[in-house]
């Protein structure tokens, strides 16, 4: 009897923790061990923020020499492919964005000297939204966007 | 015994490296269909990419990578026969590395 009560308090402790720190955020910091994983960014609510915290800076520039390949209608939005891609000189990084998933920052690519920019995944989408490709060069930001629609949510929930 | 499978042509002087890796990428926002509990987040946080002991490509991930992800990149400079690594590290500190060759 004892400890049916005790495993009922112990499982019950469990679901408040994970609940109340921010989903995890709290609970799983102690196992955090990746220093260059960008916590702020990938927790952010919106696509300034995430720009911000990622990149330094959330003024990024329309650019059509991003070329970013996703399908036009995704039936099922748990996978999404998509490729950007572009021919812009000196970029050190790429970030794969859905606007309108919870938290929009999906993926953030720092390319080393002898890599390309051309990075293909694939992602998860809650709903019909803009794929935002953010390229970094040495000063600037630019970006580009192509929307997705999504028929079926991927985020589950 | 690894999970991650790696192929890696050279192509024009240009290498593409494509790699699929095994994981359930949960987002910690799902639930449980049938217990109505949320899912842990459980998902790949870094991938590290080397060719011959130099870090190509580091690629940082949150749970909206599906699951079981795919990656695919291209560096140049590489030659057949150059070992291609890849290594994750996911959010609960599980890492797993496998190595390729470019054919």
């Amino acid at each position: 009897m004892i400890d049916a009560k005790r495993r009922i308090l112990l499982k019950g402790s469990l679901a408040a923790g994970t609940v109340g720190v921010a989903v995890g955020a709290g609970l799983l910091s102690p196992r955090m061990v990746l220093a260059s994983w960008n916590e702020a960014a990938f927790h952010a609510k919106d696509l300034p923020a995430a720009l911000s915290s990622l990149m330094g800076s959330d003024a990024t520039e329309t650019n059509d020499a991003i070329k970013i390949k996703a399908p036009d209608i995704a039936e099922n939005g748990a996978v999404v492919p998509v490729t950007v891609e572009t021919d812009m000189e000196g970029v050190k990084s790429i970030a794969i964005v859905a606007d309108q998933n919870q938290t929009p920052l999906i993926a953030s690519f720092d390319l080393g000297e002898s890599a390309l920019p051309f990075v293909s995944t694939r992602i998860k989408m809650a709903k019909t939204s803009n794929v935002v490709a953010v390229v970094q060069t040495a000063d600037k930001l630019y970006s580009n966007a192509k929307e997705v629609k999504v028929t079926i949510g991927g985020c589950g929930g | 015994m690894s999970d991650i499978k790696i192929r890696a042509k050279l192509k024009d002087g240009e290498t593409e490296v494509k790699c699929l890796m095994s994981h359930p990428m949960e987002t910690g926002l799902r639930k449980d269909s049938k217990t109505g509990e949320l899912v842990p987040a459980h998902f790949i946080q870094e991938v590290v990419c080397k060719s011959k002991d130099q870090v190509v490509m580091t690629a940082n991930w949150s749970g909206g990578v599906s699951k079981n992800p795919y990656l695919a990149f291209k560096f140049s400079g590489g030659a057949a026969g150059d070992p291609i690594e890849i290594t994750w590290t996911d959010n609960m500190g599980e890492t797993q590395s496998a190595t390729g060759e470019i054919s």
